[in-house]
């Protein structure tokens, strides 16, 4: 089967009923995208889908053929970072990292739909993504500073590398 | 500070893939203290494109050990930081104690770091003087060049390494006092961050090696429990499941459960052959027991003295029995499970007496060890990378998923991926022990306690890793409870083993994330019966510890100044006292935890049974803070953390075996459960650093239930708090 991820075409040799996040793990060979729970219970798994996010892990590949399947080493446009991609960075959001690439591309739906979404409005967008290591808080201020990049263009606010 | 040259430091060069400058310095490998022959532990590769790599020996699990690490030796360096590059260290006996936990990384390695990159500095100062025929002295350093102003010269130190380390390790070193920090005690973001958020950060799920093949293991769900018979026929006939393999039951140190491997051609294929297994199991001796069970043995020893008496002063007993009034409260909390986001697995490929892991581990030389043991092979032919790993709160220290993936690897004679779902992830873990508190005790005519006689009940943790309970088991599970640091005339504390079948294991904070709880809940609740404000209660009795302790550290002795004054910039921070709006509650609490100080101030309201926290407050000292956006980090995740337990977490056990499933049993705080705010303030006492990964976490519970208290007039006294509340 055909499967388009991040503007490539894939062809892979895959059961239609594989979830969308072993095809893309194991046969595609891009593991930025991560297994959590395997029943949407936590969003690590989370890729767009035509710009929509959906949880990788209870979603068979087959179902993704046809589509637009964008995942976190897609986030990135012509080697410029994606707004939430630049506020993570700056406010150092990560602790372990792992569940990061999901926050992200939830995030990313969020502000596509949302581009100032209040505290509120975040809780419940990114209420679908556990972080084990803690960094509610600072999601809720890198997703206020990514809608900031995103209508003024990037800016130096936040710490140094 | 001086460090004589004696017992100090080595320099070579080694070459290959850039100049490779390495120290041998004491403390660290088998001779600790001597160094008798060359065997660097301290690794800095300074490469032909200006980069410095640093060679880290601690594992990262998001504490941010590889960024704060390279920050210390290159602060020394005055290497310059965008140039830093850090590598991971594998597996071997030079690097000393590699294991990453009790909050121990920046502790044991400030100095050794710093002083082999002041030492390194040194040297390539020396070289560069020599080259240009002037006094070292008229020579300085900034971001990785040896800088001679008067004559406008400057060098990189890649051009001088090979010269550096022919040049005399300097007799003695003086480290840059605070005042001269470039790098540290400034925010830098996390070395890995970058990776992180463009998704190439390699974790140990992420690893792939050339013909590597994926298993999942069904592994019996009663604890002790072991296999009569396999029918892998279905499985084997699954498309893509090359081979299915057995695994026996290893004991407590390293803990394999008995199981069965499906092996094949993808994750997913192995976990489609493992549903097809038909398995009979002999479920052991274990299966009666149950949370009903345990609840019940840890409630009966609540009405005698305990089987070991941790400690004793004064007599508490004697005082209890005249009380006109005794103040008696009982704490209870379950099993936790550490659930890491990222599940545990292990690639490893065994070739006759050789094996390699690729290992998401916290303890290499555990792994090792026990790979070389299950496998008896020699543990020189153990090679274990370490991976990132995506979370690790103490479940990564034990060695069993290393050691699986490299028993079903010999028998498959392949490289395999050993992928852990999130059910045998949380069905197989080492759990934080349940246990049953209960603190009898009195005031005095002035209103403060004049008896406090603490038992407790749990199934041991150092009792899972020993086989055998032994006396003496005690300060460790009492910690946080017997070791309080509160002046009390008549004091005891007594503990009673739980026997159980299920795994305990150390879980961030370990012992203090139910002591704690059990001990300022109830200082909280003589206060309110003595009508004394709790911040002042506490700090009329906050003492030097006089009673048994877990083992301590001699260079880093409790001061009770500093317990004071976390509680004091706690209070102040938190605007103590003030009016609250309606309903709101304001609690809190404060802990001495792995060699850290922290106090914490919740202020909460419960409305409509539901609760919200406003603010969370922590004023934290653990001596001077290296990378400050990282340690206000490690405070916000230990206080979402803690709050998940408190409020959230509960492994239920029946049959003998776990009953949550996956995280739609075992519920984790979410995003819109989590704190409006958190504020961290850091108390920087002028004292050798700690760590800071723990000691944040063992006040929430208690902060919690207090601010609980004052909004609502209920006392909480049984964790997870939420079921009470709704």
């Amino acid at each position: 089967m055909k499967l388009t991820v991040n503007g490539t075409v894939h062809d892979i040799d895959a059961s239609p009923e594989m979830p969308l996040l072993w095809a893309l793990r194991d046969v595609v060979g891009l593991t930025g995208t991560k297994f959590g729970c395997g029943i949407g219970m936590c969003g690590a798994c989370t890729v767009h889908l035509d710009g929509a996010p959906v949880r990788s892990c209870s979603f068979g590949v087959g179902s993704a053929v046809g589509k637009s399947i964008t995942t976190i080493e897609g986030l990135a446009t012509s080697g410029q970072d994606h707004p939430v991609q630049q506020a993570w960075q700056q406010l150092n959001v990560p602790q372990c990292g792992y569940c990061q690439a999901g926050q992200l591309m939830s995030a990313a739906a969020l502000l596509a739909k949302t581009p100032h979404p209040d505290d509120a409005a975040i809780d419940q967008a990114m209420a679908g993504n556990l972080c084990r290591c803690g960094t509610y808080v600072r999601i809720r201020q890198a997703v206020k500073l990514a809608a900031q990049i995103g209508a003024e263009g990037p800016h130096g606010a936040g710490v140094a590398r | 500070m001086t460090i004589s040259r004696r017992d100090f430091l080595r320099v070579t060069v080694i070459t290959g893939g850039g100049l490779v400058l390495a120290v041998s310095a004491p403390g660290c490998g088998p001779k600790s203290g001597k160094v008798s022959e060359f065997d660097p532990s301290i690794f800095v590769r300074l490469n032909p494109d200006n980069t410095v790599a640093i060679t880290i020996s601690k594992s990262e699990m998001g504490q941010g050990v590889r960024t704060s690490l390279a920050m210390l030796l290159a602060e020394e360096l005055d290497a310059d930081w965008n140039q830093v590059k850090v590598e991971q260290a594998s597996y071997h006996d030079r690097y000393g104690d590699m294991s990453t936990g009790g909050s121990g990384s920046v502790r044991d390695l400030n100095l050794r770091l710093r002083q082999s990159g002041a030492a390194l500095r040194a040297m390539l100062v020396g070289a560069a003087a020599k080259q240009w025929g002037v006094d070292p002295r008229e020579c300085r350093t900034e971001n990785s060049f040896v800088i001679h102003a008067t004559s406008d010269r400057r060098l990189h130190y890649g051009a001088l390494a090979e010269r550096a380390a022919t040049m005399p390790v300097p007799a003695d070193l003086k480290l840059k006092p605070k005042s001269e920090w470039r790098l540290l005690g400034k925010d830098r973001v996390g070395v890995d961050v970058s990776d992180i958020v463009h998704g190439k950060a390699i974790y140990g799920l992420d690893v792939k090696i050339p013909g590597m093949l994926y298993a999942s293991i069904e592994r019996t769900h009663v604890f002790g429990g072991t296999i009569k018979s396999v029918d892998k026929t279905a499985a084997l006939a699954i498309p893509g499941v090359k081979d299915v393999v057995q695994i026996a039951p290893v004991g407590p140190d390293i803990n394999l459960h008995a199981g069965v491997a499906v092996v094949a051609t993808s994750t997913w294929a192995a976990m489609q052959g493992r549903k097809a297994l038909k398995i009979e199991w002999d479920l052991g001796p274990r299966v009666t027991e149950s949370t009903d069970s345990y609840r019940a043995a840890m409630m009966a020893s609540m009405e005698r003295s305990g089987s070991e008496v941790v400690n004793k002063i004064g007599d508490p007993d004697g005082v209890l029995a005249k009380a006109t009034a005794v103040i008696s409260s009982t704490y209870e909390v379950p099993f936790l499970s550490h659930a890491t986001m990222e599940p545990m697995n292990c690639t490893a490929s065994v070739k006759g007496a050789m094996v390699e892991v690729w290992s998401p581990t916290q303890d290499p030389r555990w792994a090792a060890a026990s790979v070389a043991k299950a496998l008896a092979v020699d543990i020189k032919n153990v090679q274990v990378h370490v991976t990132l790993m995506g979370g690790g709160f103490g479940r990564r220290l034990n060695p069993d998923f290393s050691v699986e993936a490299a028993v079903v690897s010999k028998q498959v004679q392949q490289p395999v991926k050993v992928v852990w779902t999130r059910e045998d992830d949380l069905r197989h873990d080492f759990y934080r022990p349940c246990a049953v508190h209960r603190v009898d005790a009195s005031l005095g005519a002035d209103g403060m306690p004049e008896a406090w006689r603490h038992r407790i009940s749990t199934p041991s943790i150092d009792v899972w890793y020993g086989d055998k309970p032994k006396p003496g088991w005690g300060p460790n599970e009492a910690d946080g409870a017997g070791n309080m640091s509160y002046r009390i005339k008549n004091r005891s504390c007594e503990y009673t083993l739980l026997e159980s079948g299920v795994p305990r294991g150390w879980w961030r904070a370990v012992s203090t994330t139910h002591g704690v709880f059990a001990t300022e809940s109830t200082i909280d609740e003589l206060a309110h019966v003595a009508g004394k404000d709790p911040v002042a209660f506490r700090l009329a009795m906050i003492d030097r510890v006089v009673v048994a302790q877990p083992p301590d550290f001699a260079e880093f002795p409790f001061d009770p100044a500093r317990l004071k004054g976390v509680l004091q910039t706690a209070a102040d921070k938190a605007g103590w006292g003030r009016a609250l709006p309606a309903g709101h509650g304001m609690g809190i609490a404060c802990s001495y935890d792995h060699l850290g100080y922290a106090a914490e101030v919740f202020e909460v309201s419960v409305a409509n049974n539901k609760l919200r926290i406003h603010r969370v407050v922590c004023a934290a000292d653990s001596g001077p803070i290296m990378n400050p956006t990282g340690a206000k980090a490690q405070i916000e995740g230990a206080i979402v953390q803690g709050l998940s337990a408190t409020l959230k977490e509960r492994i239920t056990i029946t049959g003998g075996g776990v009953t949550e499933r996956n995280l739609d049993g075992y519920k984790l705080l979410r995003i819109n459960e989590a704190p409006l705010a958190i504020e961290a303030y850091f108390v920087e006492t002028d004292a050798p650093p700690t760590g800071l990964g723990e000691p944040a976490m063992p006040p929430v519970a208690p902060a919690l239930a207090n601010a609980i208290f004052k909004a609502t007039g209920k006392r909480l006294r049984t964790l997870p708090l939420e079921i009470q509340i709704a």
